[in-house]
């Protein structure tokens, strides 16, 4: 069935609307990334095969049989948190309810207590300091978030056009098409302050201002799906949950700036977001919602996707679009920038999968809502992956200027464990840290440059007293020298030394002139490497040498790691009080470094020990530890 | 001496995306999904039915991490070592994987060929870290003990 007319997708809304209502039921499995991992859709076809089995029970619906009161089960878009999966939500009208760590063969006892019934299960019920929350937006993990970018996920089949339309979707299309300019669109992501939530944070509308001021006439527009950062998967939980929305965010983008040709670029890591949005894809074309004479208007947009071959730099604009002219992904000189000479030369929009998610609404709801939301700079919300010692990991998203606090602590329940908060990463691999004394800086665009570290596109990583910063600067610097693309020498050469001198550090063998070297080093990049990737590079280096530095002077000076994660300041000792004397760490031992007598405590030769922890992992009364 | 089979499966996969210079990446990613590398006589054939060069192809070839020219093993095991993966610990997985594959930093794939380990930036479930992925599957929450149970089972699966 085509939709051809404005008339003909209102139609369609009322009747998808009604579908839903028409349910008695709807099991809503999460089939995002992190719950697919853990068995989500065994749950999903287990589900099927006991409706389907259930006398008097029709699964899906018939459309045109009034009296039957079908139960559907769909899956969704993350439904946030990951941690506790595999989750599953069971909707009744407008009551839901949240079921956490749902196994195969719990499936029976929740379709009969909670489909059927209406129980509510403790032992699938999220617990926090010993209270249940049952509903979904009562858990404290979801009851602080803003959610826009997000407000689908969960909550939908990712894969069904008609609940996407009945939520609402392509209403701004349809506003935009027959209500407003294509001027009147940018100027309203422009007072809408909409900035790229790639990391960056340029305006969109300005951006897009720039484009439609060219006097070239073939424009596109650019999804940036390459979402590299690692540690980084809200833009993957968007393309996967709400593949529509995103859509419809670039087709506004598209009327906007008179494109008819857009290109979704995504990391070849994420074969889920890449089935979801070929599907969407497809979809669209087949009623006419992408295509020629889109509702029967003069705008026309063709959408293609471009899969990634794993180089980080493509994230990186000029270095997106030479893949996807079929050339080795490496930026290039600017100016010219992107929106005057872009994908094969022509005036190009190129945004971030989060920031086209955010604009259908800010089309639908108008700039002055939009701008209530979040703090004057950077208004709107922001999503973030929440990892690391983190009690709950997974997938926020909150009004810009929330504390670390906040999110952490309020949000993600604390460390994991009760640890102690020592830091937290973020901006990934362009980032920095943050610590205990900037818990209360509101995360913006803005206040958080100040202190060093760029919000970027949301990684965020707790770090506990387990975590050596050394080791992390270490760790980033090596992913930085690899996905360095070679083209400019500052970048290319000075990652590597810099990776040598962090190497030589973490090694035991480092010298206090390093850390001046590596300053030096660091500073050097910043300024001149060529894009916006190599410039940001040193910065987990900066950072780490502000913060932290006693460990690094820990680290070359004690040869002492005290989280006790660095090999060469590992420490292998034996407790006289546990060890029995059974010689089975000496047997064990490849170097010969253990020596003792039958019976009686065994003993260790540091300096012919080769940490390789095979006492340890031997040793049957744990009479073996690691001393920093 | 590539098979005749394998000219036919490319000019398939060129007439998919077209005969021009853009397709290079696709088409080499749809080549190696089919035969799990990318052999170099099928890329000089396919530079040339797109109408770029030989060295150009090859330049495009080996700047991206994904793409191979050595044959991969029937399962390619990648292990995650995203930020959030390595501060849970994903070193010793990659150990213990090396360790029961007899494999190292050099030699990626089994002399079976039936295992290929290689390292990930990040998988995007790092809800569930350390992660492994196995061909397009995540398994979450992986020990340097589960990880060897994991490749156990699917040696049984692939033999």
């Amino acid at each position: 069935m085509k939709i051809q007319t404005r008339e003909a997708l209102q139609q369609l809304r009322a009747a998808a609307q009604a579908t839903i209502d028409n349910y008695s039921c709807r099991i809503l499995v999460c089939a995002g990334t992190g719950c697919i991992a853990t068995g989500s859709q065994k749950i999903y076809d287990k589900m099927v095969d006991i409706a389907r089995d259930y006398p008097n029970v029709t699964v899906e619906f018939k459309p045109h049989d009034a009296d039957a009161h079908p139960i559907g089960i769909k899956r969704t878009g993350c439904q946030g948190i990951c941690e506790l999966g595999p989750l599953v939500r069971i909707q009744k009208g407008d009551k839901v309810i949240q079921l956490v760590r749902v196994k195969e063969e719990d499936c029976q006892e929740v379709f009969e207590r909670c489909v059927l019934g209406d129980e509510v299960l403790d032992h699938h019920t999220y617990c926090q300091n010993g209270k249940f929350y049952p509903k979904p937006e009562e858990i404290p993990f979801m009851a602080k978030q803003t959610r826009i970018a997000l407000e689908n996920c969960g909550k939908l089949d990712a894969e069904s056009l008609e609940e996407y339309i009945a939520a609402g979707g392509f209403s701004a299309l349809e506003k935009a098409l027959f209500e407003m300019q294509p001027s009147d669109v940018v100027d309203t992501v422009d007072a809408a302050e909409l900035r790229g939530r790639g990391g960056g944070g340029y305006p969109a509308g300005r951006k897009w201002k720039q484009v439609m001021r060219q006097k070239e006439t073939t424009r596109y527009v650019v999804c940036n799906g390459d979402e590299g950062d690692p540690g980084a998967f809200m833009d993957g939980s968007v393309m996967e949950g709400d593949p529509f929305r995103l859509i419809e965010g670039m087709m506004l983008a598209a009327y906007a700036v008179s494109s008819k040709d857009g290109y979704i670029y995504v990391r070849a890591e994420y074969p889920n977001s890449v089935a979801r949005l070929s599907h969407a894809i497809a979809r669209l074309e087949e009623v006419g919602l992408l295509g020629d004479n889109i509702l029967g208007t003069d705008f026309s947009f063709r959408l293609h996707i471009n899969r990634g071959a794993g180089a980080f730099v493509c994230g990186e604009g000029s270095a997106l679009t030479a893949s996807i002219e079929g050339n080795r992904g490496m930026p290039r000189v600017k100016p010219p920038r992107t929106v005057e000479k872009g994908l094969w030369e022509k005036p190009t929009v190129l945004n971030n999968v989060e920031t086209f998610a955010n604009v259908p609404m800010i089309i639908l709801r108008g700039a002055d809502w939009y701008r209530s939301i979040g703090t004057t700079g950077s208004p709107g919300t922001k999503t973030f992956s929440l990892t690391g010692s983190i009690e709950n990991t997974g997938l926020i998203e909150v009004p810009m200027g929330t504390t670390l606090r906040e999110i952490i602590f309020d949000i993600g329940g604390g460390l994991k464990d009760g640890a102690t908060f020592k830091a937290v990463q973020i901006g990934g691999p362009s980032g920095g840290c943050l610590t205990e004394e900037h818990l209360d800086v509101p995360l913006d665009f803005d206040s958080v440059k100040k202190y060093g570290a760029i919000v970027g596109s949301g990684g965020l990583v707790v770090m506990d007293e387990h975590t050596c910063m050394v080791e992390v600067a270490r760790f980033f610097m090596s992913f930085t020298q690899r996905e360095s693309c070679g083209k400019c020498v500052p970048c290319r050469e000075g990652t590597k030394r810099m990776l040598e001198i962090l190497e030589k550090i973490v090694a035991g063998e480092g010298e206090l002139e390093d850390l001046d070297r590596l300053e030096e080093l660091a500073e050097m990049v910043k300024s001149m490497a060529l894009c916006g990737l190599g410039k940001s590079a040193p910065l987990p280096v900066l950072s780490t040498l502000r913060t932290f530095r006693d460990e690094y002077v820990e680290h070359i000076v004690d040869h002492k790691c005290r989280a006790k994660v660095c090999t060469a300041m590992r420490h292998y000792r034996i407790n006289p009080e546990f060890c029995k004397g059974c010689g089975k760490c000496a047997k064990n031992c490849p170097v010969g470094a253990i020596t003792g007598q039958r019976k009686e405590c065994y003993h260790i030769d540091t300096n012919l020990c080769i940490k390789c922890d095979a006492c340890r992992d031997n040793c049957a009364f744990d009479a073996i530890y690691v001393d920093a | 001496m590539l098979d005749q089979s394998y000219y036919r499966k490319a000019d398939e996969i060129i007439a998919h995306y077209g005969r021009k210079a853009s397709s290079l990446i696709p088409i080499m990613q749809d080549i190696q999904g089919e035969y799990r590398y990318l052999p170099g006589e099928l890329l000089t054939y396919v530079a040339a039915e797109i109408g770029i060069s030989e060295a150009k192809a090859y330049s495009v070839a080996t700047f991206y991490e994904n793409f191979s020219f050595e044959a991969k093993g029937k399962y390619i095991i990648k292990v995650c070592d995203g930020t959030a993966c390595h501060v849970k610990k994903s070193g010793p997985i990659l150990e213990a994987l090396h360790k029961t594959l007899g494999l190292s930093k050099k030699k990626h794939t089994t002399d079976d060929m039936l295992f290929t380990v290689e390292t990930v930036s990040c998988l995007g479930a790092c809800g569930l870290a350390p992660t492994v992925m196995v061909n397009e599957d995540v398994y979450p929450r992986m020990t340097p003990e589960s990880v060897v149970e994991l490749v156990e089972k699917l040696r049984g699966e692939g033999n």
